[in-house]
């Protein structure tokens, strides 16, 4: 177990390495100059100067690799060229929005696809198994901004229950908080709950042919027991990949249901930034998301190792 | 009265008769074995008997245990009679176990399921079952995990869940198919102990005629779905009165009638062939320990000779094919084909591999399911310099399913249209097609029933004759490498312990791990020795 949770642990660390040069390179050095890309095609030659000294393009790439990484691993993100306040400070009120709702949507998602699944699977190619396959045919079909504003009219205008848009900030109590979130975090779960509640049916009937599900009926289990008991933590491996998969997407790839509550999510500082060309913030904030992914990942890795004790033994 | 009573057993599975009017019962201590080819409706019986049937299935009669009639009974009073009343052990010991659970917990969820047992309580009485079964917490702590233990140690797992409440019967379903001969008999002893131990009633589900003859005390013969014939064992063995049953026992013991080599010329030489790999680190800059798999072995086939390779699973029978079929790179030794030396680094020449091919043992998992039996006989002729026209890749398509009793208009067909024993004929043809020096075959007849492995046994008999085929036979099933091999080879933990003429090797082994598999092994008593019993009629 050890052993596979320093492998584990050892690719973790190589991904960043790799992603990190990555970034650098395709920001930093491809062609073209990044402060005159940042400044745009009038600017003036001392503007330009005096930005290429503030980025540092005057050293050598590989000084100017090691103060970038050096400075995220003391949590300086730089200084944002169009808010000129340090991305650390940025990128900090943003993940208080983006990892809360992620973690909501998620938490929505897997509350209604493992029972939803388990359900179908347990009764597969009868009315219930159809109702909740055609349930997830339209989870997944339905774009989430256009659910997302169903959503608002129904809950916000017509009755009232949950704010339109915006975020309080969690300063103004966490339920007024959880209260903002919700909203988006049943927009976000909607495809993410039908598309697991498939695989999670998928997995369990695979896992229902299975000798050791006969012989636990013969042990005496009723099948419901059966199912619960044998058949779930079996059938988690594929679920656990697409929950991660899933948050990894929710962490970052919400920008159009953050623009439809106007949250301001990470999602929102990326585009935000883009358009304004504020590299220092795409970088830095590009390789947290990276960051955040990648760890996403190495938990995965490690729920694989305790749902499944034969990962243990292997590498 | 008996234990357990099935009277006019019928189940239909989508309206078609799977089991026909069974009837049988079994007595307190008492074995009764139900034995009949694939698809005879054995393991149905044992389901129904369990309550167990598949989804579509439906049966009529009745199954009385202990005078209560199950089919009567509801799910939740069946639940209570499964795992406490009777107990089943099934076929796959490697997937029998919920691989996610330790093999304590597992054991006691019966315990618990059934008894007010607390948890510590279920624990200690699953330790004393997992001992009964031969597996000491000292040795086996039931903190393990499935895939820490051997086929046979999971199989004692699976019968210790079975036996932990002590019911009153135990449904065997082919408990040992799986497993390596001297594991069978260790597994086949404890059952037969825990049975009469405790008084329990057990049915034994086996196609080895041979498992029933030692160990039944009852043998009920089913064929189609119906029971064709049912006594205590002797009597059964002796009169056979239909011709099923004789047929089965014919076909058990089959004898083929080989030719006499034709030549005594060496066409393979393998000479101190070792094999070994590097295993994985257990700590971190550990140093990788190695593992030989074959060491060592030494060995020539005279060109139209049939040498036999047994040996029991993980012996490197495998690893050994492999590396004569130059699929694995050896780490010592030489192989030399018809005098050539043939690479040792697992890149052997498209020509020495023209000259080897080989049949596996799954007649259902060897071939592509979406190409045309042309195509699939006909795949080793890419290995040829020239590449044959249309009209002879055709032909030779015909002359190899001729050889092998097929017709050639079966050349179009897919493979789901076959049987087990012609899909296993079409695997020869493809082997033949190139008309290669040998073939190697790799536990070919393991998965077929009896009746279908003499055919096939019949038929490598008649190719030694019209083709004059040498071939290397690997099998753990004693009795055919017997019959078809002229010299045999056993071997043990990467070497080759014993190699002579096949019938003095099993009529006067020398080395102990031979004896042991000898005796090991369930043996079929010849007719002569029943007809001869003191109340032969």
């Amino acid at each position: 177990m050890q052993r596979y949770v320093l492998k584990r642990f050892g690719s973790l660390i190589l991904s960043l390495f790799v992603a990190s040069l990555v970034i650098f390179t395709v920001i930093e050095i491809a062609p073209g100059d990044p402060a005159s890309f940042m400044l745009g095609i009038n600017a003036q030659p001392e503007t330009l100067a005096a930005l290429r000294a503030e980025l540092g393009l005057d050293q050598s790439k590989l000084q100017r690799y090691i103060a970038w990484v050096g400075g995220m691993l003391t949590g300086d993100f730089g200084t944002s060229y169009t808010y000129r306040t340090p991305v650390s400070e940025m990128v900090a009120d943003r993940i208080g929005v983006s990892i809360p709702l992620a973690l909501y949507a998620l938490t929505l998602s897997i509350t209604i696809a493992i029972p939803a699944g388990v359900y179908a699977a347990a009764r597969r190619g009868t009315a219930p198994d159809l109702a909740v396959l055609g349930a997830t045919q339209m989870g997944v079909a339905i774009p989430n901004f256009w659910f997302a504003m169903m959503l608002v009219l129904v809950f916000a205008i017509q009755w009232r229950v949950f704010p339109a848009g915006g975020f309080p900030g969690w300063g103004n109590g966490f339920a007024a908080g959880l209260k903002a979130l919700t909203l988006p975090a049943i927009a976000l779960a909607l495809p993410q709950a039908a598309i697991l509640t498939r695989v999670m049916r998928s997995a369990l009937l695979d896992v229902l042919g299975e000798d050791y599900m006969r012989t636990a009926r013969a042990k005496g289990l009723t099948a419901r027991q059966t199912l619960w008991r044998h058949g779930l933590r079996n059938a988690m491996i594929p679920v656990l990949t697409i929950v991660g998969l899933q948050f990894s997407f929710l962490f970052a790839g919400t920008i159009i249901i953050e623009q439809v509550f106007y949250l301001p999510g990470l999602g929102r500082l990326i585009f935000q930034s883009i358009s304004a060309r504020d590299l220092i913030v795409v970088e830095s904030v590009v390789m947290l998301v990276v960051f955040g992914v990648i760890l996403i990942n190495f938990i995965v890795d490690l729920a694989y190792a305790a749902v499944d004790p034969r990962l243990r033994d292997r590498t | 009265m008996s234990l357990l009573d099935i009277q006019n057993l019928t189940i239909r599975i989508h309206d078609k008769a799977v089991v026909e009017d069974v009837s049988l019962s079994v007595a307190p201590g008492e074995i009764l074995a139900i034995t009949g080819e694939s698809g005879s409706g054995k393991s149905m019986t044992a389901f129904a008997t369990m309550q167990l049937l598949p989804h579509g299935a439906s049966l009529s009669g009745t199954i009385r245990l202990e005078g209560e009639d199950l089919t009567a009974l509801p799910e939740t009073a069946l639940c209570a009679r499964r795992g406490q009343a009777m107990g089943m052990v099934f076929q796959e010991p490697m997937t029998a176990l919920n691989p996610v659970h330790t093999i304590g917990r597992q054991v006691a969820e019966t315990i618990r399921l059934h008894t007010d047992a607390t948890p510590a309580e279920a624990r200690r009485q699953a330790i004393e079952t997992l001992e009964r079964v031969g597996l000491p917490p000292d040795r086996f702590p039931p903190e393990r995990y499935p895939h820490e233990l051997s086929g046979g140690q999971r199989q004692r797992v699976v019968i210790a869940m079975a036996i932990a409440l002590r019911p009153k019967l135990l449904i065997a379903d082919e408990p040992t198919t799986a497993l390596d001969v001297t594991t069978q008999a260790q597994i086949l002893k404890l059952l037969v102990r825990l049975t009469r131990a405790d008084g329990m009633g057990m049915v034994l589900i086996t196609h080895d005629l041979a498992v029933v003859a030692e160990h039944a005390d009852r043998i009920a013969v089913m064929q189609h779905g119906k029971v064709v014939e049912t006594d205590r064992t002797e009597t059964l063995l002796r009169q056979m009165q239909h011709p099923y049953t004789r047929m089965l026992f014919e076909a058990s013991t089959h004898q083929v009638d080989l030719p006499e080599i034709p030549r005594a010329e060496p066409l393979l030489v393998a000479e101190n062939l070792t094999r070994s790999y590097l295993l994985p680190r257990r700590r971190l800059f550990e140093e990788r320990a190695r593992f030989t798999a074959v060491k060592d072995v030494s060995f020539s086939i005279l060109k139209g000779e049939r040498l036999g390779l047994v040996g029991e699973s993980g012996c490197g029978k495998s690893t050994l094919t492999r590396a004569l079929l130059g699929l694995e790179p050896l780490q010592e030794g030489r192989i030399t084909l018809a005098g050539e030396e043939v690479r040792t680094d697992g890149r052997a020449m498209r020509d020495a591999r023209r000259r080897l091919q080989v049949v596996f043992q799954d007649p259902f998992g060897s071939f592509n399911p979406r190409h045309r039996v042309s195509r699939l006989i006909t795949e080793p002729l890419h290995l040829l310099d020239v590449q044959p026209t249309s009209e002879e890749r055709a032909s030779a398509v015909a002359e190899a399913l001729k050889a092998v009793g097929l017709r050639p208009e079966d050349a179009d067909r897919f493979i789901h249209e076959f049987s087990g024993g012609q899909r296993q004929r079409i695997a020869i043809a493809r082997a033949l097609i190139l008309k290669p020096d040998l073939i190697i075959f790799d536990e070919a007849v393991s998965a077929l029933d009896v009746s279908v492995r003499a055919q096939i046994l019949d038929l490598l008999a008649a190719l030694c004759r019209s083709h004059g085929l040498t071939y290397l036979f690997i099998s753990h099933d004693l009795t055919v490498v017997r019959s078809v091999t002229d010299r045999v080879m056993v071997m043990r933990a990467g070497q080759i312990v014993e190699q002579g003429e096949t019938e003095e090797v099993f009529t006067d082994p020398q080395h102990e791990y031979t004896k042991m598999l000898l005796q090991a092994a369930p043996r079929l008593p010849q007719r002569a020795e029943l007809k001869g019993g003191p109340d032969a009629g």
